[in-house]
């Protein structure tokens, strides 16, 4: 039986949350539709596990949908890279859904439960979609799946705060436009190679050499993806769709969304445009990088003054965008290496610790600072769960945080600027700061009067306590994590190409010109 | 580097100018207009100018469409930037259906459709914040 599946495990991972989709719109009885995308999110879980299993020692998977062999048909292909991603997401995707189930009930009508499972499970394909694929346009399309069930997501945040909306509408304005954006740097590509898939595409561009059009391309995909990722200018969506999003959603939307974009980019820098031209690496150097160094303390300090502990989360979530992508702009193998691991870490912490928020908003009704007094002696629980993310989030030693931290460290003194190391250090002392303040708030306060509402459903607590463990796991043990970041940076960077062109050099070369 | 602005050069590149002034002219309603409705006119217009920047780059001066003939030396089209553009119109309908249904109950919760006055509305949820707890 298995011996039949095995060869379209490719394919299954995205055909079975979408298949689930319209099923769980069938039924109007929530809890069928919660086992219905449980079982859907489980599963592609578990086919993402073989997938990396099968590609860790650095081979690659093609599948060729409807037996059209590339670059004609479009190709799903598997490397350490995306396998590692696709671990994540639907990791998280997975781990959301038991936190989901009762997290909701407060959040809108039981009328609509089964709606918002559709529109999460579309939302895991369009994810999952964009991860496996081997086509720059299908990428697009997976895109825009994602995108669009995220803005009807966030919009399901209405019943607790109409704000919900003008936010997923903000969301949908820049989403699109970013979306566009990246569409016009394919049709420029496809203008100068006659191709969609992204080995051919590599090929060619290589073949072709450097032009006008494909640096124009290269921009307008860099800034579309930036959109999408929230880089720092481009965040302005993030802080209010994180805000009013239910909590289930904010979680699953830190942990993930934001992450797939961060690797569609990776995969485009490295695996198309591979820095074959000083363009690209110009680029990184002197427009990206400056903007990660700006994202890690603009949105650290933004953090602080944030009355709302989801806004302040948001704002941090931004800043940690930074981080990874200062470690991929410092272009060299351990800074990519960081780049993915703190992708990782920094998905397990912020899912933690927006589902504490979540907690807190099911118990109190709000998340904003004022109405958190003292709940550190209410929800006892909770909280404790809340500092430990809050601790990985700094980068204290024996959380994930840590881990990432010291990678991007060991990065920036291989790249020789102990400068970069020296900021790195700086702006985590401001998530110091912000983390502070909520265990200032939650400890050292009184609680109000009447404020004693116990913990929160025991089913909401364990999945942010698994999101919590795992980010102190993978900060004691971080051999699992450096091997599968080490082998995806291999795959998106091979070692051979570094050592003809290793970092330096290259942005050398190009000022020289 | 003037000297590629010639006449041939502004004749040939007509669909690309168009294209340009299309969408400058879509993104300039979307950031420029205050009504969430004339946003999303916008938003069509830029994304519209994509489609045409995709179209024009799959024809071939006297190409016919991609229909298999007798005739081994057709020159056609290449169909599969039309074929592409077919699937992002389907993504911009529904965008743009997503963007009218989340106005329409901005209309209902906030009572307008104008940006500056939702802009207060909310500004003054964020001064009171015990009002903006809305459902319950």
């Amino acid at each position: 039986m298995f011996a039949v599946i095995e060869p379209h495990l490719s394919i299954l991972l995205v055909i079975i949350p979408l298949i689930a989709a319209p099923i769980c719109a069938f039924f109007s009885n929530r809890h069928f539709a919660w086992i219905i995308a449980f079982t859907a999110a489980i599963s592609s879980f578990v086919i993402s596990c073989l997938l990396l299993a099968s590609v860790i020692d650095g081979s690659v998977l093609s599948y060729h949908i409807g037996g059209w062999a590339p670059p004609w048909g479009i190709e799903y292909r598997i490397d350490a890279a995306n396998a590692f991603v696709l671990v994540i997401v639907s990791f998280l995707g997975a781990q959301v859904l038991p936190y989901a189930r009762r997290s909701i009930e407060k959040e809108f009508d039981e009328s609509a439960h089964s709606y918002f499972y559709v529109c999460y499970l579309l939302c895991l394909t369009g994810l999952l979609g964009v991860v496996v694929t081997g086509d720059a346009f299908n990428v697009f399309v997976f895109l825009e799946i994602s995108s669009l069930s995220t803005y009807a997501l966030v919009a399901f945040g209405a019943k607790r705060d109409k704000r919900a909306l003008t936010a997923a509408y903000n969301y949908l304005v820049m989403g699109t436009i970013g979306a566009t954006f990246f569409v016009i740097g394919l049709g420029l590509l496809y203008m100068v190679t006659g191709t969609l898939n992204m080995i051919d595409l590599a090929e060619r561009l290589e073949a072709f050499g450097d032009s006008r059009t494909t640096q124009v391309a290269f921009v307008f995909i860099l800034v579309g993806l930036g959109l999408k990722l929230a880089m720092f200018p481009l965040h302005l969506w993030l802080p209010n769709a994180y805000t009013y999003a239910p909590a289930a959603v904010t979680a699953f939307l830190a942990a993930t969304a934001t992450k797939v974009a961060v690797y569609v980019l990776l995969r485009f820098m490295f695996t198309i445009f591979g820095f074959k031209f000083s363009f690209e690496a110009l680029t990184l150097e002197y427009v990206v990088m400056p903007l990660a160094i700006l994202a890690m303390f603009a949105a650290s300090i933004a953090a602080v003054f944030q009355k709302d502990l989801k806004r302040l989360l948001a704002y941090s979530s931004i800043a940690q965008v930074g981080y990874i992508l200062l470690g991929v702009a410092l272009l060299n193998h351990t800074g990519l290496t960081a780049g993915i691991i703190h992708l990782f870490n920094h998905a397990i912490t912020k899912g933690a610790l927006f589902m504490a928020v979540g907690c807190f908003v099911f118990q109190i009704g709000s998340s904003r600072l004022d109405d958190l007094k003292g709940i550190g002696h209410t929800m006892p629980w909770t909280t404790a769960g809340f500092v430990v993310g809050g601790l990985s989030l700094i980068g204290v030693p024996l959380t994930a945080g840590f881990i990432s931290k010291w990678y991007l460290i060991q990065a920036s003194l291989e790249a020789g600027s102990i400068f970069i190391a020296g900021l790195i250090v700086l702006s985590s002392l401001i998530a110091v700061v912000y983390v502070w303040r909520v265990v200032e708030v939650a400890y050292l306060e009184p609680a109000p009067e009447g404020g004693a509402r116990g913990e929160a459903p025991i089913s909401m607590i364990i999945s942010t306590y698994v999101l919590v463990a795992a980010s102190l796991f993978f900060g004691i043990n971080s051999e699992l994590t450096s091997t599968a970041a080490s082998q995806a940076a291999n795959a998106l960077m091979p070692p051979m190409q570094m050592e003809l062109s290793p970092a330096p050099p290259v942005a050398n070369e190009g000022a020289v010109q | 580097m003037w000297d590629i602005f010639d006449s041939d050069f502004i004749v040939g590149h007509y669909n690309y100018w168009m294209t340009i002034v299309l969408m400058m002219i879509g993104l300039y309603v979307v950031v420029s207009r205050g009504n969430l409705v004339k946003k999303i006119v916008g938003l069509n217009l830029f994304q519209t100018s994509v489609f045409m920047l995709y179209i024009s780059m799959g024809k071939i001066f006297g190409g016919t469409a991609p229909i298999l003939t007798d005739n081994p030396d057709e020159v056609y089209a290449n169909p599969l930037p039309h074929v592409l553009i077919l699937t992002a119109i389907v993504v911009g309908i529904a965008t743009t259906a997503l963007g009218l249904a989340l106005v329409i109950r901005i209309k209902e919760q906030f009572g307008t459709i104008e940006e500056d006055e939702i802009f207060d509305i909310e500004q003054d949820l964020a001064r009171h914040p015990v009002a903006s707890d809305g459902g319950r």
